[in-house]
């Protein structure tokens, strides 16, 4: 009875979305305010029914409900509580079912988070976004209906893909689809413009904050996903370029133009053609991503079940909200308006190299991951284009980007000049030239792209002190310091210190990680990154759901015993593959990562064990990337009721502002 | 300031120096220098029974038979472009996750640094157009607008506010 | 209207083209590079006699049918009422690659499904299989009289390829 109730709250809210994606546009257009004043009620009715059906969805994976379909596919009575309540979007049909969860809870942050916004805005932003779900939950009641049944109803279930029974992986989809569907907001925002014609440095404001927090959220989920790879996967990789790894990626990297465009159009009025296109284009791919990941066009260690009538599915629904929108955009870009001048070195100039440059990053990536399919498609032979295509390109595209991020932030808007540019940075360019060539050095191994790696980090780093010291000069004590310039601009330092992070951490784990893969009898040692490894045999574990080998592994360094290791290798109850989970040792300065490989006849067993450098500074820059975000979000100004401004408070305000 | 800098930046490099190797474990019967060629070989092919994943990571048998070959083939004395041509030869170029540069792939290759040409051919012509006032929409401020202008900015018209 | 601001939306149309292209395909299907190149030769012990060793060299002159198969293998039993079928009808020798098998149970599954082979042969490392570019199981070459590989069913052998492939390129082999 139940799912049922979840299934006809889904039709309703089907209904809901179509109110709420039909009368408020038309009624702003023609400016009814009655058809207007729909919008807030309807989207909140709308989030109101999706939620009861996800929660019916949720209770009965909690309840392990197998008459259902998808619990019964997807759990198990075993499966401990988090886990039976995370196997909720564990399926294609129960992701579906959250992303269409997430959509309406952005619809509904939207209505209540937007009084200061003029109603026609609203209607229409909500409209879009009313208009986005439909498309959604048509999907989900037409191909992938989660509250499905079966008959005879089993007596257990299937369990959940022993490789998603992980906290890192419960929190991941949550984290991601807040990000990727996020970018609906800044992509309703950007139609509503082009409907109303109307584009000014007011709508950037009003963009600005749902696009950083959806962008904070894209990063996050991003880097869970990778997080997790590397200690589920047991081969200590955690980035691989997969398709859909590409899927999230391409967002975040458009996601980024964007949020730096926003910037411009809200400071300078300028940059709007641009910026509605980004918006556009990101949450395109977004929907792209959902399509690769579910269509079986692309393999990927990660694509849901595949199924062409899905496929073709998604697709008219891209070509219907893409094609829709790009087509508005021919029509409508023009009336906009292309906005002020500023000279060929200028802030703004910088930005837009940044855009150019992102975008092509972000272009190169969709090309290497459809290339395979371009030539299957025109039969020109099957190709694969993996890690080494993506690193060889990437890369020198980002250089340049990493090199603007330091000259940027100190350029002035409209005018900058070269020489006072040069003037302000040479020390902070000495710097980093000569401490990225000292620290291999002093680490006994000079390698070229290491110092490579290390300069452009270390040139953020710099620059970002000189910058911060110009815009603090004067200022004694760390709350006047801090106070000096608002919220938006420590956000940006931030964000900016978490990309040099990062590419520490990268820079530092390529160039100095090393593995060893051997055969182990208990007592043996290996030696890996100047610790001592013995392997000390293995034990059975019995978990709530797995029986696990457990073996020992015991660390020292320099003769000293520091730790044990136990990494596991889990055989589930419910069938399936068993399961790898490495033991690691987390630090500042690195992991030490054990893994279990096979056990060979004569009872040893294969052991991986290795040694990666810094890299808990890839996910942690990505973390401080994030905070920065949120850090900027929370700016005085986003959270100021519009009011009329004296003077003297616009000057006081200005005197201080980015 | 930039002491502390340095002292950070020592400890660092000194967090890295590569030590002496320990390597007592019985290893899969192959000197440390070998297996590690074996191991970048590895990844550079393609698991084809599994889902997108590298010889090196799968544990599928076609990928351990796969990596025993290679194995066998370094001990033989062939060289790493002779062991990717042995795979190539049966496998096809799926088998390669570094795409070959032929006449198919041109466009893959070539693509990226054309996407970065083409954009910065529009940037500079973005550039050089608004910087010769070919702006639509712009109007000029006539003398009484300029001055109230300068009132309300408090005086601070030379000034940018960054 | 500006005409460049239509590039995006062109550019994508021609990918939407593209994609829905790729929902009719197999990414994972793998095309073998062997299709026109003789067949890699081999020597193996046969299956039910396995001091007698059979090879490539033995089936010169005639256009025959290699078939990769394992006791182990599900697919295998969904095409081999064909190929038993086939044999029967002596339109071609189909020789069997035993791939990554053990023989009792190779020899075991023969009896029990049917044995459309002239003779089974032993691939027990999949050496053999590797030299072929096999990458699953079942799988099927058809080789011609010169010893070259003119086709390889990936999979198993569905009626219709049989029907509208596989006979009519064997019928077309013998002739020359």
């Amino acid at each position: 009875m139940i799912p049922e109730l979840g299934h006809f709250a889904l039709m309703l809210a089907l209904l809901l979305a179509l109110i709420l994606g039909t009368l408020p546009i038309v009624g702003a257009a023609r400016n009814m305010p009655a058809w207007i004043a729909l919008a807030r009620p309807v989207a909140q009715a709308q989030f109101a029914f999706v939620a009861f059906a996800w929660g019916v969805l949720a209770y009965s994976f909690i309840t392990s409900d197998f008459s259902v379909a998808n619990v019964a596919e997807n759990s198990n009575s075993e499966l401990p509580l988090f886990y039976r309540f995370a196997a909720t979007w564990g399926s294609h049909e129960g992701s579906m079912m959250l992303w269409v969860m997430m959509l309406a809870s952005w619809t509904l942050a939207v209505s209540l988070k937007s009084r200061n916004l003029p109603d026609a805005m609203v209607a229409r932003v909500l409209g879009v976004m009313g208009l986005v779900s439909c498309g959604f939950i048509l999907f989900v009641l037409w191909t992938s209906n989660p509250f499905e049944r079966v008959f005879p109803v089993p007596a257990n279930g299937r369990d959940l893909n022993p490789l998603l029974q992980d906290p890192g992986m419960v929190v991941h989809p949550p984290m991601l689809y807040t990000g990727y569907v996020g970018f609906s907001v800044a992509f309703a925002f950007a139609v509503a413009a082009l409907l109303s014609g109307r584009l000014d440095a007011t709508w950037a404001r009003w963009s600005r904050p749902w696009t950083t927090v959806a962008w904070c959220f894209l990063t996050l989920g991003i880097m869970l996903g990778s997080w997790w790879a590397y200690y589920t996967l047991g081969w200590g990789g955690w980035w691989f370029w997969d398709p859909v790894e590409n899927a999230s990626f391409m967002p975040w990297l458009v996601g980024t133009a964007l949020v730096h465009s926003l910037v411009v159009t809200e400071k300078r009025g300028t940059f709007k053609n641009w910026t509605v296109l980004l918006a556009i284009s990101a949450f395109s791919l977004s929907l792209v991503g959902t399509f690769l990941v579910r269509s079986g066009v692309l393999t990927s260690v990660h694509a849901f079940a595949t199924d062409p009538r899905r496929g073709v599915y998604i697709l008219a629904f891209l070509l219907v909200v893409i094609g829709g929108s790009l087509t508005l955009y021919a029509l409508r870009a023009p009336k906009v308006g292309v906005g002020g001048r500023f000279e060929f070195v200028s802030r703004e100039s910088f930005l837009l190299a940044n855009n150019v440059l992102l975008l092509a990053a972000c272009g190169s990536v969709l090309l290497g991951t459809l290339y395979p399919l371009f030539l299957d498609a025109l039969n020109l032979g099957k190709i694969s284009v993996g890690p080494p295509y993506f690193d060889s390109v990437f890369v020198p595209l980002m250089t340049p980007l990493v090199f603007l991020m330091g000259i940027g932030p100190l350029a002035r808007w409209k005018e900058a000049e070269v020489p006072d540019l040069w003037r302000r940075l040479r020390w902070a360019l000495a710097i980093s030239v000569v401490t990225a060539l000292l620290v291999p050095l002093v680490a006994g191994s000079f390698r070229i792209f290491v110092s490579f790696g290390l300069l452009l980090a270390f040139w953020i780093v710099a620059s970002t002190v000189v910058n911060v010291r110009e815009r603090t000069r004067g200022t004694t004590g760390i709350v006047a310091f801090f106070r000096r310039q608002p919220r938006s601009y420590w956000g940006m330092i931030l964000a900016h210190l978490g990309v040099a992070v990062f590419i520490v951490g990268v820079t530092l784990v390529k160039g100095y990680e090393t593995e060893r893969d051997v055969q182990m009898k208990v007592g043996d040692t290996v030696g890996v990154g100047g610790y001592v490894f013995r392997f000390d045999g293995v034990t059975e574990r019995k978990g709530p759901n797995y029986t696990a080998a457990r073996g020992a592994v015991a660390v020292s360094r320099n003769g000293t015993l520091i730790e044990t290791l136990y990494p596991e290798k889990r055989a589930y109850n419910a069938g399936g593959m068993p399961m790898t989970n490495a033991a690691i040792d987390s630090g500042i300065t690195g992991d030490i990562y054990v893994s279990m490989g096979e056990p060979v006849a004569s009872g040893a067993w294969i052991i991986r064990v290795y040694s990666k450098p810094f890299i808990t500074w890839v996910w942690s820059g990505f973390v401080l990337m994030a905070l920065g975000g949120f850090i900027a979000l929370m700016d005085r100004r986003y959270r100021t009721k519009a009011q009329p401004a004296t003077a003297a408070a616009r000057a006081a305000g200005a005197a201080g502002a980015d | 300031m930039m002491r502390v800098v340095a002292v950070i930046l020592v400890g660092v490099a000194l967090q890295l120096a590569l030590p002496a190797q320990a390597a007592d474990a019985v290893p899969t019967e192959m000197d440390p220098v070998k297996a590690a060629r074996a191991v970048k070989l590895a990844e550079k092919l393609r698991c084809l029974v599994c889902q997108n994943q590298t010889i090196a990571d799968s544990n599928a048998e076609l990928a351990n038979d796969l990596r025993g070959q290679i194995r066998e083939q370094i001990a033989a004395g062939r060289s790493d472009d002779e062991i990717l041509q042995y795979m190539t030869n049966r496998y096809g170029d799926f088998v390669l996750y570094q795409p070959p540069f032929k006449a198919t792939t041109v466009l893959l290759w070539l693509g990226p640094g054309i996407l970065l040409l083409g954009g910065i051919a529009v940037l500079l012509r973005n550039l050089a157009r608004r910087r010769a006032g070919e702006v639509a929409g712009e109007i000029a401020l006539t003398d009484e607008e300029k001055s109230r202008a300068a009132q309300l900015l408090g005086g601070d018209t030379g000034k940018n506010p960054s | 209207m500006n005409r460049k601001l239509l590039i995006p939306l062109v550019v994508f149309i021609v990918l939407c083209g593209f994609l829905f292209a790729g929902l009719w395909r197999d990414p994972r299907e793998v095309p073998s590079p062997l299709v026109g190149k003789p067949a890699p030769a081999f020597t193996l012990a046969q299956l039910d006699v396995p001091d007698k060793a059979f090879g490539t060299a033995d089936m010169k002159g005639q256009v025959w049918l290699l078939n990769v198969w394992a006791s182990w293998c599900v697919s295998c039993r969904e095409e081999h009422p064909l190929l038993v079928e086939f044999a029967k009808a002596k339109i071609a020798p189909v020789i069997g690659l035993n791939y990554k098998d053990q023989p009792a149970p190779g020899k075991q599954w023969l009896a029990q499904n049917g044995d459309p082979y002239t003779t089974s042969v032993q691939d027990r490392d999949g050496r053999v299989g590797i030299d072929y570019g096999v990458y699953g199981v079942p799988e099927t070459f058809v080789i011609d009289k010169a010893g070259t590989i003119r086709y390889k069913q990936i999979g198993p052998i569905t009626p219709e390829a049989l029907e509208k492939t596989i006979l009519p390129l064997v019928r077309e082999l013998q002739k020359s």
